[in-house]
């Protein structure tokens, strides 16, 4: 199943956007997507670690096939994305301090982010290439930042509109996310 | 006795007033993903179901010894573990079953439900405990899935458990068992519960007037 | 923990830290060896059952499969019970052996030819299992193993009896026997003019698509190391 390293990262960032079509990183997508001047960090944030979470899985996965053990992938998976959530947590608290305290809680609770594992699973389903998961992971991650900031830009404009008071909250987010799950799903097909 | 009681309300915590689907709205990623019929929710909320309490229990049981610095990884291990148990039970069980849930199996270990559960109660109580209210919550994520997953196959393909319920003229409305269908269905039911607890508070305003007044 | 000392309190001493945590991880992975190793005849058994169902649902008039591998230097290798078998999909037909089913009658005749394609659809993978009649060197129909389409209009290429009537496609080895003749493709709704091309459902174009694209990708590399050596396989083994 030879897919090109272009279509996989253009499916993965809009067809099948990670969180609008395949529901993987709703916590953070419901959470964070307040404000946009968070979101976007956010975004990116994460998007590093499934990069990084997609090499590893790669190594990882190659390793423990050729010794047999695939059935410790699941805890090694977890536990590479584990470290990774604590580098980017370190080098941003060194380097960028302001940031680090504006994503607050929400960083560490990148570890439980569905879409990071979901990048290294569902590669390793696909059985994709080094380049084929380079490309998923960035497509991916860009796509999970897409769709946050669509949200965050939404969701700060509705706050000067008069919603009812009983939409308002997570259902009203709820709301949102189908109407943009519904305009993402016309990106069915592009890239072949 | 008074601790059967508070046993009790442990449970109960976990499936109305902290509903993990409902109130607390997490575990999302699988709540939508999986809920595109009521036996796919049915199973995926036993599976939750199965982890939240035996990971509990051993989070209980090894309390004193994990060390502090590293628990959320030690938690995130011992979750781990029992989602890979819980992966090879249901291949045993049904492969069909196991196609249908696919990647979200293995994502149980990112729920957050299970995770927060095993820092706030578990790795400060008993076993039994702990056990005891891991049951309430996976009972009342069973249910969350149950409301999603019934609602999204009646009115997405016309069946429940597979049991045709309209006749063959039934025109599925199938954007209730594709994404966008998740988020609404979720979202209404939402609408639903904010509309009772507002008419709810409204009525106990009205009381509380008409007594100081009355 | 231990009253503090003079340096940090209620830090835990390294050496106590490892030792617990190799403890923990200890207890952890016997824990996943033994469910493994509780399941794997299950298991196997479940996959086992699922994959005659859907070669005989291929070749109906088949009542044993036989595994095989076919490497590209010309080879067949059966797959038996302790079998080094390596390889098995397309997209790694460079490192091992392609994998298909030969289905034997009640005789121990060559009824038919089953083996695995997957393409993208419109969802996720679409992966089918596609039967090949050796004698009319015809693809003979498709089951759909695993997907995630669209319900009620991609996953209609399963049961719409128009689709289904698509099948037998032509699938003879082109004169050098390295292509086929003509590649398996799929078509507009209502544009089918050649016994090897596929008519799209109408609405559910990308998934027929997927089938055409599975069927031509395993077949392009099967059947040119399978025909040559079909002899070979004409008596159950």
């Amino acid at each position: 199943m030879a897919e090109s390293v272009a279509q996989i990262f253009v499916n993965a960032l809009l067809a099948n956007n990670f969180v609008l079509a395949m529901f993987l990183g709703l916590c953070p997508f419901l959470g964070v997507s307040g404000k946009l001047d968070t979101a976007f960090p956010m975004g990116v944030a994460t998007t590093f670690v499934m990069l990084v979470a997609s090499l590893c899985a790669y190594g990882l996965n190659l390793l423990l096939t050729s010794f047999h053990l695939e059935f410790l992938r699941l805890i090694a998976y977890i536990v590479v994305i584990a470290s990774a959530v604590q580098l980017v947590e370190m080098v941003l608290k060194k380097y960028s301090p302001a940031l680090f305290r504006a994503l607050g809680i929400y960083l560490p609770l990148i570890t439980t982010n569905c879409a990071v594992l979901g990048v290294a699973l569902f590669q390793t389903a696909r059985e994709y290439d080094f380049a084929q998961s380079l490309a998923f992971s960035l497509g991916g991650g860009a796509g999970f930042t897409l769709a946050l900031v669509l949200m965050a830009s939404v969701r700060e404009r509705l706050q000067l509109s008069d919603v009812p008071a009983v939409a308002q909250g997570t259902a009203l987010s709820l709301m949102l996310a189908g109407i943009l799950s519904l305009g993402f799903m016309g990106f069915a097909g592009l890239g072949g | 006795m008074s601790s059967d009681k508070r046993n009790w309300e442990e449970f109960m915590e976990g499936i109305w007033r902290q509903n993990p689907v409902f109130v607390m709205v997490l575990g999302m990623c699988p709540t939508l993903a999986v809920t595109v019929s009521a036996i796919n929710a049915l199973s995926m909320g036993l599976a939750t179901f199965f982890v939240l309490v035996c990971s509990c229990a051993l989070v209980s049981l090894l309390r004193k010894q994990i060390p502090k610095e590293v628990r959320i990884a030690t938690y995130i291990v011992i979750i781990a573990t029992f989602v890979t148990v819980v992966d090879y039970l249901i291949q045993a069980i049904s492969l069909k079953l196991y196609e249908a849930l696919g990647a979200f199996i293995q994502l149980i270990v990112v729920n957050c439900i299970i995770l927060g559960r095993a820092e706030a109660h578990a790795s400060k109580h008993p076993p039994l405990a702990a056990m005891i209210n891991a049951a309430g919550m996976g009972i009342g994520f069973t249910i969350g899935l149950l409301a999603l997953g019934v609602v999204r196959e009646i009115l997405g393909a016309g069946t429940l458990f597979g049991v045709a319920l309209f006749g063959a003229h039934f025109q599925p409305w199938v954007i209730m068992v594709l994404p966008p269908g998740g988020f609404f269905v979720l979202g209404a039911w939402l609408l639903l519960f904010a509309a009772l607890e507002r008419r709810k508070q409204r009525r106990r305003a009205e009381q509380l007037e008409v007594a100081q007044h009355g | 923990m231990n009253p503090a000392t003079n340096a940090l309190p209620d830090t835990t001493p390294a050496l106590a830290m490892i030792r617990t945590l190799g403890l923990i991880a200890a207890l952890c992975g016997a824990i996943i060896v033994a469910a493994y190793q509780g399941t794997f005849d299950a298991v196997q058994e479940n996959k086992r059952i699922a994959l005659e169902r859907a070669v005989f649902k291929v070749i109906p008039a088949a009542t044993s499969v036989v595994e095989y591998l076919a490497y590209s230097d010309g080879r067949i290798e059966k797959v038996g019970a302790g079998g080094t078998a390596s390889g098995g999909s397309a997209a790694n037909e460079d490192i091992g052996g392609l994998k298909f089913y030969a289905g034997y009658d009640a005789a121990g005749h060559l009824v038919g030819i089953a083996a695995e394609g997957a393409a993208k659809g419109y969802a996720d993978t679409v992966r089918l299992l596609f039967g090949y009649d050796p004698v009319q060197a015809r693809i003979s129909g498709f089951s759909v193993v695993a997907m995630r389409e669209t319900p009620g209009i991609g996953d209609k290429v399963g049961r719409d009896a128009a689709f289904l009537a698509n099948f037998p496609l032509d699938a003879r080895l082109g004169a050098d026997q390295r292509r086929l003749a003509q590649p398996i493709r799929t078509v507009k709704h209502g544009s089918k003019t050649n016994p090897w091309e596929i008519d799209a459902i109408a609405g559910a174009t990308i998934t027929s698509r997927a089938v055409g694209k599975a069927i031509d990708d395993a077949a392009q590399i099967l059947l040119p190391r399978l025909v040559p050596q079909l002899d070979q396989l004409r008596e159950q083994p």
